[in-house]
């Protein structure tokens, strides 16, 4: 006996399967994206048309002209972190997206990053 | 128009290289972290979200249904443009701290945490203040001072909540821009004299 199928899927889970090819997670240098990891489109020619880009992935390239963080990507477009980080490495491994993790406060093996701390402080205190 | 940063090759140049930095906005349930995010965000605060997989802890479910649960959990979050190529964004933990360890990396990278406590209701904000620890993430005490809160002096609170003398706690109202703005200076101040006193002599 199979389980009855439900009309709708609330969660949208199908959608995301569809979208991402049923993967749940990026892979290669997707894998260790952050909220805040901003994200910019690589301009100039590209080569066309576009195998395998959905909707989506045209929608990220659109948005990121300007830098954008995945953050804000996945609030504009609706869809969950991981979602979006699959639709990145796609970007990523054809070479038509950027990505830049928050730097933070302790570089590996340089120490604490005064420099940074000082510039983000001048700036808060500019608000 | 400049023209200085065009790279016929079409990559991308250091005309947009914008760096962006993240500070955590933590604390219990309504403690006030999305109305600290929204009082001092350039924008108006958005919400991300991110689909768990979490193992279920029922046994009495019927036999082959999948012993995985989705949870979908929410992050709210502002940002700040610090200087034109520099952008500071602030996230809003989600309030159940169960999902913190779950959502793997969430704290990492972060150049801090401010943990947000309201003086009515001190325990609501024990297991923040444990994440934070557990986790090593640098932060300090912000005391949201709501309306009908008692005047609680900084360093009663900071006894009863057990916090080490070289954590700022510093009082302010969640609503109030400067304020907000205010903690995240205290913040950001903090881990100047943490790295200070961290570096080898």
């Amino acid at each position: 006996m199979s389980a009855p199928r439900r009309p709708t899927d609330p969660t949208g889970l199908e959608r995301y399967y569809v979208l991402t090819g049923g993967r749940s997670k990026p892979a290669g240098p997707a894998a260790t994206l952050d909220v805040a990891t901003l994200v910019v489109s690589r301009t100039g020619p590209q080569p066309s048309p576009q195998p395998g880009l959905q909707h989506e992935h045209e929608e990220i390239l659109r948005r990121c002209r300007e830098p954008l963080s995945v953050a804000e990507l996945g609030a504009h477009l609706g869809l969950p972190f991981n979602i979006i980080a699959v639709l990145l490495a796609d970007l990523l491994e054809a070479g038509r997206v950027e990505t830049r993790d928050p730097v933070p406060a302790n570089s590996a093996g340089l120490g604490p990053d005064l420099a940074l701390l000082e510039e983000v402080l001048s700036g808060l205190q500019r608000l | 128009m400049d023209f200085k940063g065009f790279d016929p090759t079409g990559r991308t140049t250091a005309a947009d290289g914008t760096r962006s930095v993240k500070v955590m906005i933590a604390g219990g349930f309504g403690t006030g972290k999305t109305t600290m995010v929204r009082s001092v965000s350039d924008i108006r605060p958005l919400t991300t979200e991110e689909t768990l997989t979490q193992a279920s802890a029922g046994v009495d479910h019927l036999i082959g249904v999948t012993d995985k649960q989705q949870t979908t959990v929410s992050l709210d979050f502002g940002k700040i443009g610090i200087n034109d190529e520099l952008v500071l964004y602030l996230f809003g933990t989600p309030g159940q701290e169960r999902f913190w360890f779950l959502w793997n990396g969430l704290f990492k990278g972060a150049l801090g945490a401010v943990v947000l406590v309201d003086t009515r209701r001190l325990a609501s904000s024990f297991r923040a203040i444990e994440e934070m620890e557990r986790q090593n993430v640098p932060f300090v005490i912000a005391l949201n001072v709501f309306p009908d809160s008692r005047d609680h002096p900084v360093e009663e609170i900071r006894d009863a909540l057990d916090i080490p003398e070289d954590i700022p706690v510093v009082a302010f109202d969640a609503r109030d821009r400067a304020a907000s703005r205010d903690v995240l200076v205290a913040l950001i101040r903090h881990l100047q004299e943490r790295a200070v006193a961290l570096e080898p002599r």
